[in-house]
């Protein structure tokens, strides 16, 4: 365990360096620079509102508010997640060379994906500005849910990432897969269109409960209970764990498939 | 037990039955699909290749030690598995002390960055801690020439200016063991006497040095003792001379 923990601490430094290596890349070179990634979000919910509240005439309240916090959420999921499924084979040039511990690759990748979430989180501040939303003071509590879905995100993207090394074509896909998965998490229709059996099937879905979380304490002004934060950490924790296991089975045997 | 201990003192490098097997499936099989079918279709062989076959032998502390063999024998494998690139399918390696391989330099350039990017880049891909890297910055440079440079991209340099960046970042460390793979050629003939000179350099202060090399002239001039192998197996492992000897009749 000790020497885990020396480990982690010197390559601490590369996992940094190669985290803003990645800012620097995406940011390097576009005249809106990080604007973009605030403007993202809020066009694609200008254009979700225009659509879902004139087409299907959905009953709720603030709907950008709530499409944003459902989006803003998955959409770090899912981009931490196919950053990170590739993020070994894509590293091959380097774990081909020289001795790193390799679960610093996806971990990277979904820091980096991490710090993206604040630039969309700049866009929520402002949309909720613009729109005079009122918050109450348990949005202090949003770091929680995000913290859970970090976790939660981490461990699937070792899995995936282990897996792509071994199976290339699980990217394509993860592409229908996560859309999916969008599907069964509330975030352009409201919750109580679902049916209850439906509503069954869909609480088993992590990501409906980091996303409820989320809007509870942004939007709601609700505490969660007790048992959605044990239902949260449950997921959390155990999909790490499943992650660190399958990671660490196959990482010796990665540099023989890239 | 007290003589364990003393072995592993006074070798930096123990190696104990260590054999290396590749997959050589005739089409590399890397996807769901390909998996699927072969399942369906009962075809999925694993035809091995045997790079080392059960290889045995230590390297004393602060010794010169070459590794001889043909194109193709394992001695990069024996190289990559020494530097934890790799690891064995069977058998044990132990490695006491800090290693710098000079095998594959320039691991993790990123051409769209600086020079002074990739700089801290590459030294932490090496386990350099920031501190060591900025102490060592101007030395960096200035062993590297290219300080006028030191602000553009990666990608409008020379082969030979990254090389170079990539020789300097390399052997900043005083390493326990230096392993160096085909005595960098590198750069002009001003450059390469530099190289050497720093390696020579490095030798001094009681490291482990492991060269691989297909100048026998050179592991003659260098070396205390040569390890040979051939096809994966260790043929001889003596003093230089005996091991030369063989090695240039065979």
């Amino acid at each position: 365990m000790k020497y885990y923990i020396q480990t982690f601490n010197k390559y601490l430094y590369l996992l940094f360096n190669l985290i803003s290596r990645d800012f620097k890349i995406k940011y390097r070179r576009s005249i809106l620079g990080i604007l973009w990634s605030i403007l993202n979000p809020v066009l694609m919910m200008v254009v979700i509102t225009a659509v879902f509240l004139n087409l299907f005439k959905f009953e709720i309240d603030n709907f950008p508010i709530y499409y944003l916090t459902g989006s803003t959420i998955f959409s770090f999921f899912t981009d931490a997640t196919t950053s990170s499924m590739t993020s070994i084979v894509g590293s091959g040039q380097i774990i081909k060379k020289v001795y790193i511990p390799k679960y610093i690759f996806p971990l990277q990748k979904c820091l980096f994906s991490f710090v993206n979430l604040f630039f969309s989180l700049i866009a929520l501040i402002i949309m909720i500005i613009i729109l005079k939303f009122e918050v109450t003071y348990t949005v202090i509590l949003a770091p929680i849910p995000i913290i859970y879905i970090l976790i939660f995100s981490l461990g699937i993207s070792l899995i995936l990432s282990s897996l792509t090394v071994f199976f290339r074509d699980i990217v394509h896909l993860y592409g229908v897969i996560t859309t999916i998965w969008m599907y069964f998490t509330p975030i352009i229709y409201p919750e109580n269109i679902l049916s209850d059996s439906m509503l069954k099937l869909i609480s088993l879905n992590p990501l409906y409960h980091y996303v409820g979380y989320f809007r509870d304490v942004v939007m709601y002004g609700k505490i969660p209970s007790l048992k959605v934060n044990i239902i949260c950490i449950c997921f959390s924790l155990i999909t790490l764990i499943i992650g660190s296991i399958i990671f660490k089975r196959t990482q010796d045997k990665f540099v023989l498939h890239i | 037990m007290n003589d364990k201990i003393g072995d592993i003192c006074m070798n930096s490098v123990q190696i104990s039955n260590v054999s290396m097997h590749f997959n050589t499936n005739k089409q590399k099989m890397n996807s769901l699909k390909e998996y699927c079918i072969g399942l369906i279709k009962r075809q999925i062989d694993y035809s091995k290749f045997i790079a080392l076959n059960d290889i045995s032998f230590n390297i004393k502390k602060g010794s010169v030690v070459g590794i001889v063999g043909l194109n193709g024998s394992g001695k990069s494998t024996l190289l990559k598995l020494i530097a934890g690139v790799l690891k064995p399918t069977k058998g044990k390696i132990i490695v006491t002390g800090v290693i710098a391989p000079l095998i594959e330099l320039g691991a993790g350039f990123d051409m769209e960055l600086t020079a002074r990017e990739n700089i801290y880049l590459n030294g932490a891909v090496l386990g350099f801690s920031k501190k060591m890297i900025q102490s060592k910055f101007e030395d960096i440079v200035d062993f590297s020439e290219v300080r006028e440079f030191i602000d553009v991209p990666m990608k409008n340099y020379s082969s030979g200016m990254v090389a170079r960046i990539a020789f300097a970042i390399a052997t900043i460390v005083n390493p326990d063991i230096l392993i160096v793979d085909e005595i960098l050629s590198v750069g002009d003939f001003q450059f390469q006497k530099k190289c050497e000179d720093r390696i020579s350099e490095m030798m001094k202060n009681n490291t482990t040095v492991i060269i691989v090399s297909h100048s026998i002239e050179q592991i003659e001039r260098l070396c205390e003792r040569v390890v040979w192998i051939e096809k994966g197996i260790l043929k001889m492992n003596d003093n230089t001379d005996i091991v030369c000897e063989a090695y240039k009749n065979s």
